[in-house]
């Protein structure tokens, strides 16, 4: 799983509508891989995506230091940060705690398990 | 753009299902169809190319993978199951793709952050196990799309889907009738294949700016 899905997925346990985004990454293990640059993608990625929950995040897992807003002209230096970010990060285990109802998402073989309990539902 | 005949090739070599299960209603989608489906939806709609695409009950991944391959700019492929992801993650890795990510949901559940562009499902037809489950997919599609959704939906719907579409808000066209062979892959079935009469829909949102 990327970030970029991490950035879209909130919790969904019933009832659970404040801090439910973005969920915390915990005891993740991360694969590095070699994806092919393409500026063009990045960019019209970066306009989907929310700012915020993508910087804090990768603060928080010691990736990187983005700016707290999302920069109106994007260096070079900065595309390249966000292409390793948005592609080259796969978490391939660990879990997404929500920071509202403390739901706990375990993430297996680079998947996450976005499943409820019958009473969470 | 490529070609519907090399879009089809291509998806010929998507694997599908080792063990369906009737509980999923698990029954792959072919290339055949798939391939029609998704080239009628960028060279008709440009509803694929730089667009954000999911696809909800993706099973092996086949709409996802065709998706991927007409130039969607990122697939989240939905599935309950964790067999169906298992092999949906190996076609992805078989095409080395790069700009696409699996989610086991309950679809039911699903809530997303923000909204996706398309959406592309075969969902179950809800005829055995659980009925009515085809129109919670398709109402869980319209509300995480803000453009369009393409669906398949035995005919004999068509008319309480119409209604339907028409109290969500969104307009719902015929977009071909198909005869979609169900080979008898489960023990209920007597008959070697099936054919069932089968509508692929095109459901759009009216803000659609096209």
């Amino acid at each position: 799983m990327r970030l970029i899905t991490h950035n879209m997925l909130q919790c969904h346990v019933k009832g659970c509508n404040k801090d439910n985004f973005p969920l915390k990454l915990e005891e993740i293990e991360i694969e590095e891989l070699e994806a092919e640059f393409n500026a063009d993608f990045i960019k019209s990625m970066l306009n989907r995506l929310d700012w915020k929950a993508l910087a804090q995040t990768t603060f928080s897992l010691g990736i990187a230091q983005l700016p707290e807003e999302m920069p109106e002209e994007l260096n070079d230096e900065m595309l390249q940060q966000l292409h390793h970010i948005l592609l080259e990060v796969d978490i391939t285990s660990g879990r997404m705690v929500c920071q509202g109802c403390n739901h706990v998402y375990p993430i297996r073989d680079g998947i996450p398990n976005m499943l409820l309990t019958e009473s969470e539902v | 753009m490529i070609k519907l005949k090399q879009l089809e090739s291509l998806l010929q070599d998507v694997d599908v299902f080792e063990k369906p299960k009737i509980q999923f209603e698990q029954y792959p989608t072919s290339a055949h169809i798939a391939s029609r489906m998704l080239y009628t939806a960028q060279s008709m709609y440009d509803d694929i190319e730089d667009k954000i695409v999911a696809d909800l009950g993706c099973g092996c991944g086949v709409l996802s993978i065709g998706a991927n391959q007409l130039g969607a700019l990122y697939n989240f492929a939905f599935d309950i199951d964790d067999d169906a992801l298992a092999i949906c993650r190996e076609n992805m890795e078989g095409f080395e793709i790069e700009n696409m990510d699996l989610i086991k949901v309950d679809v039911e559940t699903l809530s997303l952050r923000d909204k996706v562009d398309t959406v592309f499902m075969n969902p179950p037809f809800g005829t055995k196990t659980h009925k009515g489950i085809d129109m919670v997919f398709l109402k869980k599609a319209i509300d995480i799309s803000t453009r369009a959704v393409y669906s398949l939906h035995k005919t004999s719907t068509r008319e309480h889907i119409f209604k339907k579409a028409k109290e969500w808000g969104v307009s719902c066209e015929v977009v071909a009738e198909l005869r979609y062979d169900i080979p008898a892959m489960y023990k209920f079935h007597k008959k070697k294949s099936v054919d069932i009469q089968v509508d692929f829909l095109r459901f759009a949102h009216p803000d659609d700016q096209e």
